[in-house]
């Protein structure tokens, strides 16, 4: 299941949401991705997070499917905020329900790296130092390409 | 008319996030479009950076993919992720 929207992300309501719908799955992994305080050497006053809705929904959508073609974990479920945010604020939330633990830590792992590298999200980062658009890091990049 | 779309730093350059205009008759392709509003910014070769990439109604395009007056063209920077 998929949700992008500018609402604030309750991660613990929402693990016990997917805890019930999830029966008897025996293992879950979730993951909460936050804003960071600081970004290179300057402040973090807010993050501003813009998706191409229509094709934002279709790449994660492919990523959720390629996730449960490669490992046996139920429908996973991915929230994504965008807009404004500050400091502290839940970005994205990930669980996933496998009847073991491994195949839901490498399905979470696998889907935060397609979030985190390509994934389309355009991200600006307004600190104390001024406002940039930020691209990946080349460390994120080598993260991706793990599940090659 | 065309509805076009400016993604991250794109969005400052042109000034606004999304405008919708008739496409000057010369305007055949994604590759001409990408020319003609590089100039029209004044972006200094911002559009025409390999990296940018245009999608046209939600799909990913190339120069020569061809454009007209009902399409949505998206001009989209590298992605940041989430």
């Amino acid at each position: 299941m998929l949700r992008i929207s500018d609402a604030v992300i309750d991660a613990p309501a929402l693990l016990r949401a997917f805890e019930a719908s999830t029966g008897d799955a025996g293992a879950i992994v979730t993951f909460s991705g936050q804003v960071r305080p600081t970004a290179s050497d300057a402040e973090v006053t807010s993050l501003f997070l813009q998706a191409y809705p229509a094709m934002t929904e279709a790449g994660i959508r492919e990523a959720i499917e390629a996730a449960t073609a490669r490992w046996p974990v139920s429908e996973p479920l991915v929230v994504h905020r965008t807009g404004e945010m500050v400091p502290g604020d839940t970005i994205v939330f990930v669980a996933v329900a496998a009847r073991h633990r491994r195949a839901a830590f490498e399905a979470a792992d696998f889907l935060m790296d397609y979030l985190k590298t390509q994934a389309v999200f355009w991200k600006r980062e307004n600190t104390d130092q001024g406002s940039t658009w930020i691209e990946p890091r080349s460390a994120d990049y080598q993260d991706a390409k793990r599940w090659k | 008319m065309a509805k076009l779309l400016y993604f991250g730093r794109l969005g400052d350059l042109a000034g606004t996030l999304e405008e919708t205009l008739d496409l000057p008759s010369d305007i055949e392709t994604a590759g001409d479009l990408r020319t003609w509003l590089d100039l029209r910014f004044d972006a200094d070769g911002a559009l025409l950076e390999p990296t940018v990439r245009i999608a046209v109604n939600n799909e990913i395009s190339f120069d020569t993919t061809a454009v007209s007056d009902r399409d949505e063209i998206a001009f989209m920077p590298p992605v940041g992720g989430g």
